[in-house]
């Protein structure tokens, strides 16, 4: 395996069983959540994951970072494959491999000091010795942008934002070399957000961090990932360079997605070339054959029905997953058989 | 009042009292509506935007908090009226529609009687069947699929822009002048909004509404209104149309708030415009203008005197800031070319 792979996926799947068990112990229905995912983060880059809830994307950061088991595949973290490790050595693992998480209110233990959430994980990981531990704590604090004063102060006392920064000092105190984000930023107003996102770039600079960065909303991944993986109903539609997918997008599901965007600009307002989709996303525990797009696109045939697109080069450097990629796929890239 | 003028908030103030102190949620706040307009206001939490809408169909609790000034609905005064007046108002003159329709349906019964409820309310004399052909009209109007059917299910049975069709069939079923909707789209998925942003607008010219739009995302308010008003720390800080807001932005905090949209849909990688700091509490604004401690442009008079709103510029906006006109209007539109 190459040097400079961070993380890797390869074909995770995760089913979940709803319902309650009948008499025999067999579940009702199946979710099934993330269907057949792989994906490739470089070491130092940020792959961004979007789609809509209930996409997968949630529960795809939740495998990698080994926080539920998969149903099959996967998870190699520098070079290593951690899907079935255990006991201490998942726990050498998660100094390497952190998170951060969404909602910066309930992420934080309200009875715990600031000090105390930062310090835990290296106390925990024995990586600090305990007269030095305050020292480092203040230093991260100082890192994320929050008053190493604060030390003692405890998370209510603090404003959405610099939660997420105390989140993000928690993620960063045990060093990692790659870090899982789930939505870091869609709980904050517009204004701090642009302040998290430049702190996780510079962090990212001064670091050489990897990120996996998850998010609904495109424009927040477009800013901050070097490859961007489009989710449809548990599995991957489109990967490629952020710059190729959101100028060209080849997945008619991408497109749409887009396209949905409002953009702060009143006179594009009535422009004829938006693509609305009718319809709400199938449910994924009776998805639809195929192509579990089809029930919404409007170029479905019945080779869509059929046939499940295998995620393939178009040709531009990306991978899409459709028997009808858009046309500038087309013309560089292999046709429908 | 203007005979087009169908809502008119005059000098509204809304101060919640807390253990920890006076809550000033809603500081001075004027203005007017059209009918068939759709007046945006954006602002970031905290910023006064929903108790203000809240206010309009006096849904704030007396016990904890005081509202004054006087909000005009078909020359009623919502805030000083008799009970039944208001609760005539609420429904047929002015109707409102959530963030969360989940949370806004009541998961006991059928979609099909939550709206015949909201019907026979205001129609008192209709028999059942009536109310229900009006109500499988409206499930029509809003886009709901095989209504026939759907109108005896529960709201667990809708998805969650299904659900906001409901929440908006209730809203219209009485064919109310005014339509309040607070971030009626911000839990959806953004095809899903802009399928209900779309609905709203239709419905919009059919039954010649106005439309009270809050959100806190620029890019709604740019494809939904036609007014703005830019809230902070509970007060207006600036009104403009939306072709202005986005092209001549007169407050700094609307800079601030343009600065870091177009940095983020701009396709390079530098650092995004930000604005320093985090809101103000409401407890503990800060004196003069409350955006003075985060604005890069504050001087001295910013922290000791409260800016009044002002015209400025020659497309019509108002504003709320101590920088002279020119100043305004070079970094507006600087700010609006980012």
């Amino acid at each position: 395996m190459s040097q400079d792979i961070a993380l890797q996926a390869v074909n995770l799947v995760k089913y979940f069983s709803t319902g309650s068990s009948g008499v025999l112990g067999r579940a009702t229905s199946i979710v099934q959540a993330v269907d057949g995912v792989s994906f490739t983060l470089p070491t130092g880059k940020t792959l961004g994951i979007v789609g809509e809830s209930g996409c997968g994307k949630s529960t795809l950061a939740r495998l990698v970072t080994r926080l539920i088991e998969p149903s099959s595949g996967s998870v190699v973290l520098d070079g290593v494959d951690i899907t079935n490790l255990s006991g201490k050595a998942l726990r050498e693992i998660r100094r390497k491999l952190q998170m951060i998480f969404q909602d910066p209110y309930s992420s934080l233990n309200p009875r715990h000091s600031i000090g105390q959430i930062i310090g835990d994980p290296m106390r925990i990981q024995g990586i600090v010795t305990k007269g030095n531990e305050k020292v480092e704590v203040q230093e991260l604090m100082q890192r994320v942008g929050l008053n190493p004063e604060h030390y003692n102060r405890y998370p209510h006392e603090f404003s959405g934002g610099q939660r997420q920064r105390i989140g993000i000092a928690r993620a960063l105190s045990l060093r990692p070399s790659v870090i899982v984000a789930d939505e870091p930023v869609s709980a904050l107003d517009v204004s701090i957000q642009a302040q998290i996102l430049n702190l996780l770039e510079n962090l990212q600079k001064d670091l050489g961090l990897s990120f996996v960065f998850i998010a609904h909303d495109l424009s927040v991944v477009r800013h901050i990932a070097d490859q961007v993986a489009v989710m449809y109903l548990g599995k991957i539609v489109e990967v490629g360079d952020s710059a190729t997918v959101y100028k060209n997008p080849a997945h008619p599901y991408t497109k749409a997605l887009l396209s949905a965007v409002p953009v702060a600009n009143p006179s594009l307002r009535n422009s004829d070339k938006r693509i609305r989709l009718v319809g709400d996303v199938p449910s994924p525990i009776d998805p639809p054959s195929g192509c579990r797009f089809r029930t919404r696109c409007w170029k479905a045939s019945d080779i869509c029905e059929a046939v499940e697109p295998p995620l393939q080069p178009d040709g531009s450097g990306r991978v899409v997953a459709c028997h009808f990629p858009e046309e500038q796929a087309v013309a560089v890239g292999q046709s429908p058989q | 009042m203007l005979p087009d003028v169908v809502l008119s908030v005059r000098n509204l103030s809304v101060v919640f009292h807390t253990p920890d102190g006076d809550v000033v949620a809603v500081n001075d706040v004027s203005f007017d509506l059209r009918s068939g307009e759709t007046l945006g206001i954006v602002g970031e939490s905290g910023s006064g935007k929903s108790v203000t809408a809240s206010s309009i169909l006096r849904l704030n609790n007396s016990n904890t908090a005081s509202t004054t000034g006087q909000i005009f609905v078909s020359g009623v005064d919502v805030l000083s009226a008799d009970e039944s007046d208001v609760r005539r108002i609420r429904g047929s003159e002015v109707a409102m529609i959530f963030q969360d329709p989940l949370s806004a349906l009541n998961p006991y019964y059928t979609v099909g009687k939550q709206i015949t409820e909201a019907y026979l309310v205001h129609h008192p004399d209709a028999s059942k069947d009536d109310a229900r052909s009006v109500t499988l009209e409206m499930l029509k109007k809003v886009g709901i699929p095989n209504p026939e059917k759907r109108i005896d299910e529960f709201p667990h049975q809708f998805s969650g822009g299904m659900r906001q069709r409901i929440v908006i069939a209730i809203a219209l079923i009485n064919n109310p002048k005014v339509l309040i909707a607070d971030e009626p789209t911000t839990a959806l998925d953004v095809t899903v909004q802009a399928q209900i942003l779309d609905l709203m607008k239709e419905l919009q010219t059919e039954f010649k509404m106005a439309i009270v739009l809050i959100t806190h995302d620029l890019g709604v308010i740019a494809e939904a209104a036609l007014d703005v008003l830019v809230m902070y720390g509970g007060r207006i800080v600036e009104r403009s149309s939306v072709d202005a807001l986005f092209s001549e932005p007169a407050h700094p905090y609307a800079w601030g708030l343009l600065g870091a949209v177009n940095s983020l849909s701009n396709s390079s990688r530098g650092a995004l415009v930000t604005i320093a700091g985090s809101p103000p509490s409401l407890i503990d604004l800060p004196k003069g203008c409350s955006f003075n401690p985060r604005c890069s442009h504050a001087f001295e008079k910013c922290s000791t005197q409260v800016p009044i709103l002002r015209s400025v510029g020659t497309l019509g906006s108002v504003t709320a800031c101590h920088l002279p006109d020119e100043t305004i209007l070079s970094l507006g539109r600087k700010a609006a070319a980012q």
